[in-house]
């Protein structure tokens, strides 16, 4: 093959040359919360990597792990090893793993007009052996889908999935949620039951959401990894679009920011005769005004007030005392959709 | 989310725009933004009968 053909092959043929990828944290470069949590299962969330949630309803249960184990030219993965199998599928049961977007992060694909753009979705992929899950694209402000298997072996593949282009429904231009991008790796009757039509957006039917996918739970042998996802305008999977790691957090941390370590963090100071407060201006600016979870220091309970997608700040009514001090000792802040 | 407990928060008598939740265990400080996914399950827990309690 000639190097111009290798080079027309990797360049997109829509959109941008760069910024391309709107998934966010697709290296899976960034988890704020922690590198490896165990015994998930019992409730839906954000645990690991930033950006990555996890939808649940099943007795399964699993560890998810940041690690580096990763196709050439990436650091990281994310891992989910099942520890509980749950061989007794419920007709509701599920478990999905999850990007969400906000709706005017979406506008360039012109969905649900006459100039609505194809979707390419790849990522990198490996289990402890052959599988087939799928990958759906749920349009949340018209409730319309799109699906797509794929297959999962042994050894890491590159999975490239192209979404076909949608004239209805367009996606609201806010920071609300209007897409997920879902994995879905168990589903019982009720995801499943129905037809699989590959890549065409129509009006949501549960039971045509997850159609001849694989369960994650059935052994405690299964393992599934995933890096490298990246979501495109077009036809065409260009070469996943890494970036320093720095802008990745920065990214990320407009949904969500905590304290590293165990602190002391911020210390309240004296505002006036008779209040104190601790005020923490944000790096980022937050999608939303964040949920707060704070710790403080023995005796130094302070009260949540005026928080923004700015700042937070907690005062508390305590006369100056040189002997007295009041800290956080950590800090989280939740903008997640 | 398995929403436990919620309560509105007052300092010095003035509401401070959040309510203390205890969500999946955890307790958190939710805003009452209409655009804060907690604060939304807090309204879902809400229209299925729960009652927010009054601030102390």
């Amino acid at each position: 093959m000639s190097n111009a053909r290798k080079l027309a092959d990797n360049l997109p043929t829509e959109g941008q040359l760069s910024g391309r990828n709107m998934v966010i944290n697709g290296a899976m470069n960034v988890a704020q919360r922690s590198t490896s949590s165990t015994g998930l299962g019992a409730s839906a969330g954000y645990f690991v990597c930033d950006r990555w949630r996890m939808g649940v309803n099943s007795s399964g249960r699993l560890t998810m792990s940041q690690t580096s184990d990763a196709p050439d030219g990436f650091n990281n993965s994310l891992k989910l090893d099942c520890t509980t199998a749950d061989t007794s599928v419920g007709g509701g049961e599920y478990l999905m793993l999850n990007q969400l977007f906000e709706g005017q992060d979406l506008q360039r694909i012109a969905k649900g007009t006459s100039s609505a753009k194809k979707i390419t979705v790849s990522f990198y992929v490996k289990g402890n052996g052959n599988a087939t899950y799928m990958c759906e694209l749920y349009d949340n402000d018209n409730a319309r889908h799109a699906t797509h298997q794929f297959s999962v072996t042994s050894s890491w593949t590159r999975v490239i999935l192209t979404f076909n282009s949608d004239t209805t429904g367009a996606f609201d231009d806010d920071n609300s949620l209007s897409l997920y991008l879902t994995l879905w790796l168990h589903s019982g009757s009720s995801y499943s039951g129905g037809s699989y039509t590959a890549s065409t957006w129509a009006s949501n039917v549960n039971s045509n959401r997850a159609v001849g996918a694989s369960s994650f739970f059935s052994s405690t042998s299964n393992t599934f990894q995933i890096t490298g996802v990246q979501m495109e305008v077009g036809s065409q999977a260009s070469p996943f679009e890494h970036e320093p790691v720095g802008v990745t957090l920065s990214k990320c941390q407009r949904y969500y920011w905590q304290t590293v370590g165990s602190g002391p963090h911020y210390y309240a100071t004296q505002y006036s005769a008779g209040y104190r407060f601790i005020q923490v201006d944000f790096g980022q600016e937050m999608r939303a005004t964040p949920t707060v979870t704070v710790s403080y220091a023995s005796g130094a309970s302070l009260t949540n007030y005026l928080i923004n997608r700015q700042h937070w700040k907690a005062y508390l009514a305590a006369n100056y005392d040189a002997t007295a001090s009041y800290r956080s000792d950590s800090l989280k802040l939740d903008a997640e959709l | 989310m398995n929403i436990t407990k919620a309560k509105h928060n007052k300092f010095e008598g003035q509401d401070t725009g959040c309510v203390t939740a205890t969500i999946d265990g955890v307790e958190l400080q939710v805003p009452k933004d209409t655009d804060n996914r907690h604060w939304i399950a807090i309204q879902e827990w809400v229209a299925e009968g729960n009652t927010i309690a009054e601030a102390d």
